[in-house]
């Protein structure tokens, strides 16, 4: 299950901003929804319901979707895997 | 009774000194009256002309000229003005100032600079050593003074390799031709030797600070640059809230005691491993943004150097940014004619 890290604050606006770095980042409406559910705790099965759910789109698309914007998120250094602790 | 209080550093220019940006915190400070005599060296220095930084502008001599042709100088001004204190801004005269020291203090004129030992030792031609003594992460440099050295340098380090002035200036260099290059266009302005130093690869900081003189420090300010001239000079930056760039700060104005200003520049890789770049010996052009995220490091500076007590910031304002941006200034051809021919506006 993937975190977001503790340091990283996000905007209503989907401004997302890092203070130990100074990193700062836009997001779309998806991508708030997902640093949402990431926020609260949510395992990835549960973030793809929310997206298929609110943007009535299929789950293998959106499934493939939220991992490519993980594998951002975390090639950004934005977000850690509970797996690696 | 207003402080009369010398600033060099008055081009605020592309390529800032950091003299506008110390009087400005300074002329916000509450506790603090004071009047300031800028020192120029060349009459297209912009602070020369901005009245509301500057209430008396003279030129002083180029450090070229000597410290007994400087003497002098402020010997007349200081007849005129009753300095009470100067605070140089320029790495390139502080040699002279901090010389100079002890005969201003005789005078009444006070300084806050470091020792003699303390700016000596942090040369970036002697960082490894200072890395030893302090026990400190250094990347590995060598100081040239010939073009045959500069073999030395491409055994001893993978490309790229950082290619610096003794005073100002640096390069990445990316091949041996481009070091060669780098070498004569640094060495023929800012003269020898050149440093080449390892590339560390990682995200850039810099910490303005003020140590005591003591072992502590009075405040300290981490910022990441985000945009860059071509000079590489920062025209906006952001405040970090990043305690281990803090902890360095502390750390190395503890083990060095520290007097005065300095700029710190920090580079931590992806290991998080902090490495010390340089010390710069005095405060940034970059310093009014301490004040303006809650550390009037230049007020703090002043209050230090009057002898008065001042205790340690322990809180500024993460995530403030500041851009910097440039203004046509109009004034009237009288002053600049005032300043050339006499040496004083």
């Amino acid at each position: 299950m993937f975190k977001l890290k503790k340091n990283v604050a996000i905007s209503e606006s989907g401004f997302l901003f890092v203070p130990s770095t100074g990193d700062s980042f836009s997001v779309n409406p998806v991508g708030i929804t997902i640093i949402h559910e990431l926020q609260k705790g949510s395992a990835e099965d549960n973030i793809l319901t929310a997206i298929a759910e609110v943007y009535e789109v299929d789950r293998n698309i959106a499934e493939k979707d939220l991992y490519d914007f993980l594998h951002k998120l975390k090639q950004l250094n934005l977000i850690e895997n509970d797996n690696e602790d | 009774m207003k402080i009369n209080i010398g600033v060099t550093g008055l081009n605020a220019t592309d390529n800032p000194g950091p003299g506008i940006g110390v009087i400005r915190a300074i002329k916000e400070c509450k506790d603090l009256d004071v009047r300031i005599i800028g020192l120029s060296y060349d009459v297209m220095e912009p602070g020369i002309y901005l009245h509301q930084f500057t209430d008396k502008v003279y030129q002083i001599p180029l450090p070229a000229a000597g410290q007994s042709v400087l003497m002098e100088r402020l010997k007349y001004i200081h007849s005129k003005e009753k300095l009470d204190l100067i605070i140089p801004n320029f790495d390139a005269e502080l040699f002279s100032f901090i010389k100079l020291s002890p005969e201003l203090s005789a005078m009444g004129i006070k300084t806050f600079l470091p020792e003699l030992e303390q700016f000596e030792e942090r040369h970036k031609y002697k960082l490894n050593e200072f890395g030893e003594k302090h026990k400190l992460n250094i990347p590995k440099s060598l100081t040239v003074t010939r073009l045959d050295d500069i073999t030395r340098a491409t055994d001893a380090f993978d490309f790229p390799m950082v290619v610096k002035g003794k005073y100002y200036e640096a390069y990445i260099a990316y091949t041996s031709e481009q070091i060669h290059t780098y070498y004569h266009k640094i060495s023929a302005k800012w003269g020898l030797p050149i440093i080449i130093q390892e590339f560390i690869r990682g995200i850039e900081y810099n910490v303005a600070a003020l140590g005591d003189g003591k072992g502590n420090t009075i405040g300290a300010i981490p910022q990441r640059k985000l945009v860059l001239t071509d000079k590489g000079k920062g025209w906006a930056g952001i405040a970090v809230d990043d305690p281990s760039l803090v902890a360095m700060t502390h750390d190395i104005i503890r083990k060095t005691k520290w007097r005065s200003g300095m700029e710190l520049e920090l580079m931590k890789d992806e290991k998080d491993k902090i490495y010390l770049i340089e010390i710069n010996p005095r405060l940034p052009a970059w310093i009014y943004f301490t004040a303006g995220v809650g550390q009037n490091l230049p007020a703090a500076l002043v209050k230090l150097a009057l002898g008065h007590e001042v205790k340690p910031f322990t809180t500024y304002a993460a995530g403030k940014m500041f851009i910097r941006y440039s203004l046509d200034h109009v004034c009237d051809l009288k002053e600049f004619e005032k300043i050339s021919t006499t040496g004083e506006l």
